[in-house]
């Protein structure tokens, strides 16, 4: 903890907004109060987290070192700073960036900021966000004091709150675009933060701007509440409005966003989005986590019951000058560039150059300019590097940089001429990788490195993706180059997996009797179309076989994709069946322990893989073996309704996926039961009372929640068991989790010892 | 003025490499055996960031980072607690852990050839902006106890200080002693 927090509060006094300064002097209170135990655990958590004051991995005072877990022996006199949140742990700090906007000047705190209270590394997260990792609690006014001085807000960074709006990068430069969504998105950021309407989520909120429908860049297929930019012509004049989609969703079972309004006036933009979080405060879940978001709620309600009640919600609003007042400077509103528009030099030969051209750069619709991609390597880069790109940044141009949720930068309004001297600068700073929106460009999140509920390493699988596919990136084919990799440490998704061409998600296995650190791959997501659509998990492979699954489904494609088929239409046809059974061989015939003690370690750790208390099991003989028939049987299953709901035979698949979770449920009866037969009511019954009921099943963070999949998958099945190619996509989902969750609650049994 | 939050890298030899990759292993172990005597928490992998802090080993009071800033390895001791005492205290107490986790290192790590740090040359910076703004005022002020300290070690006049110019930078000097000096007489020279 610093010792001079102090001195910023009485030398930033008169530069930081008063409602700011209440809000973080407010924050210190708490703290304070929290430290004399005057506010619950409970309550300050929450109470953290709107202000972006995030947990980190090991703060609950323990960690698994390889061999046995061991208490971290903080200082804090059993100082709690949240449920099982140890006070003096280090913290991960998240600050917002709307829509990715940052200024030179801003860029340069924030290396600063990681110097002094973190590791000396920023890091982008795909919302656009910056966090900072290992912090103290007791640094944060004084760093949230330093933002509030360049206007920056932590408020609301994370918590059940409107998170980060995010947007396209591109917007205002883009060619593809309606109009330029940028002011819309300042303003609803403004309007929302802090706003009454908006406090009382049971889960966090996440709204997004995109400038046309056909790209990536604003993702709002998968956002609660999206914007699309759109204009029509009424009586010879052109009107803006957007195309509003809501209940989209990634997490444990993602969610596509159900259109809500083809065209809604931009002056209903604000209006629209108080009404929506009128409705969500008001009906969305709140006692059960794992359904509160506002994704179930319509899906829930269906979206012509969601319509009416927030229509209903907007009739009761008063008119706000607030909603309309910023419309007319959002017209013409325009950033300015440096220099003068500018032609392209030719290449010169260097290969390095010409690369770069080719995959960052992209032409603005002002003649004469263009964007440049700047890729940072999992989305971090130093202190240092962070002031070069501010330095460059004001010597090209007016200061115009975001953020992406591909976690790079995007620096706007470069003259043309100037991009080789651009590219210089940039490589003396360790930031002229090419590459950008493409394979090597791989988006992970924290996982295991800093997550408390990661899995298996997803940065330390991306760092060796990565390496590799820099090893040989000047001869990686075009249709190769232009697949996205995207890796979660877990199925919470922070890492996009669904939409990715190949996406991979942790989970763990046992080998050998050892935890061994594995990975779902997914086929079948879309990027494209602000996240078309959503892949499903194929088959877990061990973490040290990844690089070679990646490398089998290119060669795959390479060899039998049609002329200029892309990935997505490639799995269509093919079928997952083709590509499950090319990584057939990777599921088995793993090597001892002895023989191959790396193998049952994570990437970039050399610790022994663990899950928490690891140890070789005592169960023993005909149960265990039981129970994994049964689980090879439900696996298959599982995949076998993707096959069918690929092939539109959704009724089959929904069925399967339901079955799946019955033989889940029923191997796991078999280890205390042998005499249970194949009747879904009995192995629901039993189920239930054995595991449920005495939260035997439970997982640690969850709770019941994936109990809750089978319950509600068995009683639908019931009524008739009537599947759409939704609800059948989001069985499967359900039937895949369900069946980790079995997976996982068989390996803690495993690891406490027979009386 | 008071300094804390002194932070110190010793520089590898130049004829050496540091292994970033054998350190996290060497990390762990250091974590497990509790191989310093205070709170280590985690290892951070950083190796895919060119040029930056590489490696870190987290600790409560303090980080230890395989550094290869500007290109040259080394390993940086980042104090974040407190540290009780005065200036020169400090600038002791922060010189001998670096080297005491250099020494470590030389020992433990296999390398060929085996990574060696040398007390000849040193980055020392007072990471707080707002204790020690990188300002004439503060250089006037406070280059004295950084003389008094370095005095000590390398003996008056027998080094040369470069100040980092550069306003945005922490407060500091980049330090180059006139003869070899290891890390043992290091150790003993700060004590």
């Amino acid at each position: 903890m610093k010792t001079s927090n102090s001195l910023w509060k009485q030398r930033l006094r008169t530069e930081i907004p008063e409602a700011m300064s209440q809000e973080i002097e407010a924050f210190e209170t708490e703290m304070q109060l929290r430290q004399q135990d005057k506010v619950e655990d409970k309550v300050f958590a929450e109470s953290r987290l709107r202000r972006g004051v995030y947990g980190q991995r090991y703060d609950n005072g323990q960690r698994h070192d390889g061999i046995e877990t061991r208490k971290l022996d903080y200082a804090a006199d059993g100082q709690t700073k949240g449920p099982d949140t140890v006070w003096d742990a280090p913290g991960m700090q998240r600050i917002k960036i709307p829509f990715g906007g940052m200024t030179p000047e801003q860029l340069e705190l924030m290396a600063d900021l990681a110097e002094e209270y973190s590791d000396g590394i920023v890091h982008i997260t795909t919302r656009q966000d910056v966090q900072l990792h290992f912090i103290h609690i007791e640094d944060t006014p004084a760093l949230m004091r330093r933002l509030a001085a360049m206007d920056i807000t932590t408020r609301e960074a994370c918590g059940n709150s409107v998170r980060n709006i995010t947007g396209c990068p591109y917007s205002g430069v883009c060619a593809d675009e309606a109009f330029d969504v940028t002011p819309y998105a300042r303003a609803l950021t403004r309007f929302l933060l802090g706003h009454p309407d908006a406090q009382n989520f049971g889960r966090k909120f996440k709204p997004t701007f995109s400038g046309c429908g056909q790209h990536a860049c604003g993702l709002t297929a998968m956002h609660d509440l999206g914007f699309t930019a759109v204009t029509r012509e009424q009586d010879g004049v052109v009107q803006r409005g957007f195309h509003v989609t809501v209940g989209g969703g990634l997490g444990a079972v993602p969610h596509q966003a159900k259109v809500y309004e083809e065209f809604l006036p931009v002056e209903e933009m604000m209006p629209l989005a108080q009404s929506i979080s009128r409705v969500f405060a008001r009906h969305g879940e709140k006692k059960t986590r794992s359904r509160a978001r506002l994704k179930f709620l319509v899906s829930n309600w269906g979206i012509d019951q969601f319509k009416q009640a927030v229509q209903e919600e907007r009739a009761k609003l008063e008119d706000n000058p607030v909603w309309t007042d910023f419309l007319s400077a959002a017209e013409t509103e325009c950033e300015t560039p440096l220099k003068a528009p500018g032609e392209l030099t030719p290449a010169n030969g260097d290969i390095n150059y010409a690369r770069w051209l080719r995959t960052n750069i992209r032409e603005q619709s002002q003649a004469g300019y263009a964007t440049v991609s700047v890729v940072l390597p999992l989305g971090d880069l130093t202190a240092d590097q962070l002031r070069d790109l501010a330095d460059i940044t004001r010597s090209y141009t007016n200061g115009t940089i975001r953020t992406t949720v591909e976690q790079n930068f995007v620096i706007r309004w470069v003259s043309k001429s100037d991009l080789p001297a651009l590219y210089q600068a940039l490589e003396s700073a360790g930031l002229a990788s090419s590459g950008a929106g493409h394979v090597q460009d791989i988006v992970a999140c924290p996982g295991t490195d800093t997550c408390k509920l990661g899995i298996s390493a997803s940065r330390g699988l991306a760092a060796e993706l990565l390496e590799r596919l820099t090893r040989r990136a000047a001869e990686i084919d075009p249709a190769i180059e232009a697949l996205h990799i995207k890796i979660s440490g877990c199925f919470n998704s922070c890492g996009q997996h669904h939409v990715a061409d190949i996406g991979f998600y942790g989970v763990s296995r046992n080998v050998h009797g050892y935890k061994v650190p594995h990975f779902q791959v997914v086929v079948g997501g879309q990027w494209e179309h602000n996240a078309g659509s959503y892949g499903l998990p194929i088959v877990a492979i061990p973490s040290k076989k990844i690089p070679e699954v990646f490398e089998r489904i290119a060669a795959h494609y390479l060899e039998h994709r049609e002329p200029d088929e892309r990935f997505p239409q490639f799995v269509q046809r093919v079928g997952k069946t083709a590509i499950r059974d090319l990584l057939d061989d990777l599921t088995q015939n793993h090597p001892e322990h002895d023989a191959d003690p790396d193998f049952y370690c994570d990437w970039g750790d050399t610790r022994e893989y663990s899950t928490g208390d690891i140890g070789r099991g005592e169960c023993a003989g005909e149960v265990v073996s039981a129970f994994e028939f049964e689980m090879v049987t439900a696996e298959r299953l599982v995949f076998d309704a993707q096959v069918k709901l690929d092939a539109s035979d959704v009724q089959t698949a929904g069925t399967d996926a339901y079955t799946a979770m019955i033989k889940a449920a029923k191997a796991l009866v078999l280890i205390q039961y042998d005499d249970v037969t194949n009747d879904p009511e009995e192995v629901i019954e039993e189920f239930e009372e054995r595991y449920y009921d005495t939260e035997v099943f439970f997982d640690p963070f969850a709770g019941g929640k994936f109990a809750h999949y089978l319950f509600a998958a068995h009683k639908h099945q019931a009524a008739g068991g009537e599947f759409t190619q939704e609800s059948a996509h989001h069985t499967i989902e359900e039937a895949q989790l369900f069946i980790e969750a079995v997976h996982s609650c068989y390996n803690r049994i495993r690891s406490t010892p027979v009386a | 003025m008071e300094l804390q939050h002194v932070n110190l890298k010793i520089f590898a030899d130049d004829h050496t490499a540091v292994d970033a990759t054998a350190c996290i292993g060497l990390f762990h172990d250091w974590i497990r055996q509790n191989a310093l005597d205070e709170l280590l928490i985690d290892v951070a992998d950083y190796r895919h960031v060119p040029q930056g802090p590489s490696v870190i080993l987290i600790g409560l009071q303090a980080d230890y980072c395989i550094d290869n800033t500007g290109g040259r390895y080394g390993l940086r001791y980042n104090r974040k607690a407190a540290c009780e005492g005065t200036n020169q205290d400090r600038f002791r107490q922060a010189l001998t852990s670096a080297a005491r986790a250099c020494r470590m290192i030389e020992t433990q790590l296999d390398g060929n050839p085996a990574p060696r740090f040398s007390g000849q040359s040193l980055e020392l910076l007072i990471n707080d902006r707002a204790l020690a703004p990188n300002t004439p005022e503060t250089h006037s002020a406070c280059r004295p106890e950084f003389e008094t300290f370095l005095d000590s070690l390398y003996g008056a006049g027998q080094y040369e200080l470069e100040a980092h110019d550069e306003p945005r930078s922490r407060f500091g000097f980049t330090v180059r002693g006139g003869g070899p000096l290891d890390l043992d007489t290091l150790i003993s020279e700060a004590n």
